[in-house]
């Protein structure tokens, strides 16, 4: 017998906090990237918990749309990244400040 | 205890403990290694839940694309012998532990005290899947007819993303 919702629930929901605290917590720009990424993966275990739980595959259709999104969200995040590195030299998030000035 | 759960418990420690030490590491490139970690203990407990297909997805998409991608741009980020910043802000660290552990009791009570609904039955109940031929098979059927415009429009999605990647990656068109 495979365990029950809550506990795939709560360890969503852990993964998910920890996700939220990478990004708040760090300042490298590729470890605030690789948390929102933590968040994501968080949130497609809480979607085939639950369509599991009832009886559905429409979770693990919507998990499959999410991988895609966010392959698509991490090669533009990424490129995004490097064009900003070479704008300016660092990947500090506090000194991405350039809309500011 | 049952077999499947101590599998269980083995992915979550395994999963909660990489997703840690991505915050943790200094080094980004060991962050990276911690997230395969995390990625693949993900997998894991799909594939405890019945969702093969997922499971390999996460695998071959998330441990073998994106954080292939994520290494690359570290090792292209890394050619200017630069600091990497310091954890943290002052204050930063106390209020985002805290924010973080307010969501997690948060989640935590409304799954412990029975919000979750019960007793309501979809259509593909494990017999069903078995019946059609499996996991994939299912998976498929429902992809490429209730779910086909979506998939369309998802795979347009990846064309405008690879452009767009390669756009802005490159140093002048």
């Amino acid at each position: 017998m495979s365990p029950p919702l809550e506990w795939y629930l709560l360890f969503s929901a852990a993964l998910f906090s920890i996700g939220l605290v990478g990004v708040l917590v760090r300042r490298h720009v590729l470890i605030i990237f690789m948390s929102v990424e933590l968040m994501l993966n968080a949130c497609n275990v809480a979607l085939v918990a639950f369509g599991r739980h009832l009886n559905t595959l429409t979770g693990q259709n919507f998990v499959v749309f999410v991988v895609t999104v966010a392959a698509a969200e991490a090669a533009v995040g990424l490129g995004l990244i490097l064009a900003l590195s070479r704008h300016k030299d660092t990947v500090d998030v506090g000194e991405m400040d350039i809309l500011k000035h | 205890m049952t077999a499947l759960s101590v599998l269980f418990v083995l992915f979550a420690a395994m999963g909660l403990f990489g997703a840690v030490m991505v915050l943790v590491a200094r080094n980004p490139v060991h962050s990276v290694l911690f997230m395969l970690s995390a990625f693949v203990s993900v997998a894991g407990m799909f594939v405890l839940m019945q969702a093969e297909f997922v499971a390999v997805l996460q695998v071959l998409v998330y441990s073998g694309a994106i954080l292939v991608l994520f290494l690359f741009v570290i090792m292209l980020l890394a050619r200017s012998e630069r600091p990497i910043p310091a954890l943290s802000q002052p204050l930063q660290a106390p209020v985002a532990i805290t924010v973080g552990l307010m969501l997690a009791v948060e989640i935590g009570l409304v799954v412990l005290t029975g919000a979750v609904d019960r007793g309501v039955s979809g259509p593909d109940t494990p017999q069903a899947i078995a019946a059609v031929g499996g996991n994939v098979e299912a998976l498929g059927r429902q992809l490429y007819t209730t779910w086909l415009l979506p998939f369309e429009v998802a795979s347009v999605l990846l064309l405008v993303a690879a452009i767009g990647a390669i756009y802005l990656a490159k140093e002048e068109l």
